[in-house]
C-alpha cells in the first residue's frame, strides 16, 4: 500500500489512476470493519475533522459524519444557514476562524466551482471536496466506481451510460473523469439542453435516444432532475422528460440482458426511474449508499496519513 | 549486512510440535478455543500449528482467523512510511472464548497491545493468551509476555529477525540481520 499522490481531494481531475486503486484497496478494508458488529477503528483518535456545508446536503453529510466517526476523528459540523457567513465573513476568515480552533481536515460542499481548491491556497489544512457547485463531486464518483467494481469485477472496459442532467451535474463530470481514468468507456445521455456543448472533449460520446444506449451499456447511472438548478425551462415538461428519459420495468425486461442501475440519489420515484427499477435486483442504489461510508473512511484515512504530526 | 541462520527448518518443526502439544495441554479439544493469527507475518504460524493440531493430534475442530492490526496501531502519522492494512478474517464471535494470540517474533510488545484493542471488536474473551515463535527478551516498550514462546532470543535494536515460510518464501528458516 502506497501513499496518494495528493494532499487533498479536490477532484478526480487531480487524481492518478493508482490513486484510485489505492483508495479502492483501502475500502475493501473498511467495508469490512464497518460490516462488524464493533464498527469503529482507533487510527484518526489524534485527528479533528469539520464538516462544512455551505449548500443543503443530508446524505453526503451523514456519510461523511459517519466516516469520520467510524475511524475515531473528532468531528466538528457547520452549517452556513446558521454561521457569520450570513453577517458578512468571507470564506478564507470563516475557514480560518475554524482552523484557529485546531482542525486538520475541512469536508466542504460549496455552490461555487473552485471553493475546494481556493481554499486549498489559502488555508493550512487537508481539504476534501464534497461537492463544488456543478464542477466535481469526486467521493461520490469514487463510490460509484467502487460499486461498479463490486458489482462487475471490474471498471476498465465497462460500458457506462449517464443518463439526465449532465449540464448542471458535478456528479456526472467527477463519473466522466474516474471512468476514463480506469479505462471504461462512457456515453452521456439526456435532452439536449442538458448536455454541455463540446463535452466529447472528455472522450465521452452522446447518445441522445435511451433505448439504443442502454442497449449498448453494461451499466446505466441515473441522474436525478435538479429542479433547484434549473433556472430556465430545459425541457417541456417533467412528464415529457419522463417519457423519454424515464427508465421502467418495461423498458428495462426488453432490453434482452441485465444492465445494472445506479441512482447518486434522492430518487424522484416515477421521474428518471420507476419504483419497481429502483427496488429491482439489478438496481445497486442502496449498495452504493453502503459503499459511500467505506469510501470516504479511506479517502479521509489516507489523507490524515499524509498530515505530519 | 551480515546474517546467521537461527533456526534451521527442522528446528522449526521440533518447535511448532512443542507448541501444539503445549496448545493441547491446556486447551484439550479446543471447543472453547479460537486461534487467532495476527497479520502480515502471525497467520504462517497460526495456520502451521492449526495444520498440526488437526492432521496429528487428530483435533476435530479449529476456529481459526486472520486479525488485521493496522488501523489499531500506535504509530500512525508516525513513522516515514504508510501503514499497510492487509484482510482481517474471523468468521466467530470471540465472545467468552478463550483467545490464543499468535505471531511470529515478540519485539516491542506494540503489535500485541494493538492487537488486543482490535480484538475487542470482535467480543469479550473470557481469556487472551499469546504464543510467539521468537521472543526478542529486553526489548519491550510494554508489559507484555508471551504464555507460549518457541525461541527467546537476545538481538540489539540493530538486528532483525527475519522469519521465512516455505509456502511465501520458499523455505522455512529464520535469520538474525544485522543491519
Amino acid at each position: 500500500m502506497g501513499e496518494l499522490s495528493v494532499n487533498h481531494l479536490l477532484g478526480i481531475k487531480y487524481l492518478k489512476e493508482s490513486d484510485i486503486q489505492l483508495i479502492f484497496e483501502t475500502a475493501d478494508h473498511f467495508k469490512e470493519v464497518i460490516n462488524r458488529s464493533i464498527k469503529k477503528v482507533p487510527s484518526l483518535r489524534d485527528i479533528t475533522i469539520a464538516n462544512i456545508f455551505f449548500e443543503n446536503s443530508t446524505r453526503t453529510k451523514l456519510s461523511f459524519e459517519l466516516a469520520e466517526k467510524r475511524l475515531s476523528a473528532d468531528v466538528l459540523n457547520f452549517s452556513a444557514s446558521q454561521s457569520s457567513v450570513k453577517k458578512g465573513e468571507t470564506l478564507i476568515d470563516t475557514v480560518n476562524n475554524i482552523l484557529s480552533m485546531k482542525v486538520d481536515m475541512v469536508v466542504m460542499r460549496h455552490p461555487n466551482p473552485g471553493a475546494g481548491i481556493f481554499l486549498s491556497k489559502h488555508v493550512k489544512a487537508s481539504i476534501v471536496n464534497a461537492g463544488d457547485g456543478a464542477h466535481e463531486h469526486p467521493t461520490q464518483a469514487l463510490l460509484d466506481s467502487y460499486s461498479i467494481r463490486e458489482k462487475l469485477g471490474d471498471v476498465a472496459g465497462k460500458n457506462v451510460v449517464i443518463v439526465g442532467d449532465i449540464l448542471h451535474s458535478r456528479v456526472a463530470l467527477s463519473n466522466i473523469f474516474a471512468l476514463k481514468l480506469q479505462g471504461a468507456n462512457v456515453k452521456v445521455c439526456g435532452p439536449k439542453t442538458l448536455i454541455p456543448k463540446h463535452i466529447e472533449s472528455l472522450g465521452v460520446q452522446v447518445e441522445m435516444n435511451l433505448r439504443k444506449a442502454l442497449e449498448w451499456c453494461d451499466v446505466a447511472n441515473m441522474l436525478r432532475i435538479q429542479n433547484e438548478r434549473l433556472d430556465i425551462s430545459y425541457f417541456p415538461t417533467t412528464r415529457e422528460y419522463t417519457q423519454q428519459f424515464g427508465v421502467n420495468k418495461n423498458l428495462l425486461d426488453s432490453l434482452g440482458k441485465e444492465i445494472v442501475i445506479m441512482h447518486p440519489g434522492p430518487i424522484n420515484r416515477g421521474v428518471e426511474i420507476t419504483s419497481d427499477v429502483a427496488d429491482s435486483k439489478q438496481s445497486i442504489i442502496l449498495n452504493q449508499v453502503e459503499n459511500g461510508v467505506a469510501i470516504r473512511m479511506a479517502v479521509i484515512y489516507l489523507l490524515a496519513s499524509k498530515i505530519k504530526q | 549486512m551480515g546474517q546467521k541462520v537461527l533456526l534451521s527448518s527442522k528446528e522449526i518443526n521440533i518447535i511448532l510440535h512443542r507448541l501444539a502439544c503445549q496448545l493441547l495441554e491446556n486447551h484439550e479439544d479446543f471447543k472453547n478455543t479460537v486461534l487467532i493469527g495476527i497479520q502480515p507475518r502471525g497467520i504462517y504460524v497460526a495456520q502451521r500449528l492449526a495444520k498440526i493440531l488437526s492432521e496429528e493430534y487428530k483435533v476435530k475442530h479449529i476456529d481459526l482467523g486472520f486479525l488485521d492490526i493496522t488501523f489499531y496501531r500506535d504509530d500512525f502519522r508516525r513513522g516515514d512510511k504508510p501503514l499497510e492494512a492487509t484482510k482481517t478474517k474471523i468468521n466467530f464471535l470471540v465472545e467468552d472464548k478463550k483467545v490464543v494470540l499468535i505471531d511470529d517474533v515478540l519485539y516491542t510488545g506494540r503489535s500485541i497491545n494493538a492487537a488486543l484493542t482490535a480484538l475487542q471488536s470482535f467480543g469479550r474473551p473470557s481469556e487472551v493468551e499469546l504464543l510467539t515463535l521468537i521472543d526478542r527478551r529486553f526489548s519491550r516498550h510494554l508489559p507484555i509476555q508471551p504464555n507460549y514462546r518457541g525461541r527467546q532470543v537476545d538481538a540489539i535494536d540493530d538486528e532483525k529477525v527475519k522469519v521465512m515460510w516455505e509456502e511465501n518464501d520458499g523455505e522455512d528458516i529464520i535469520y538474525l540481520i544485522n543491519r
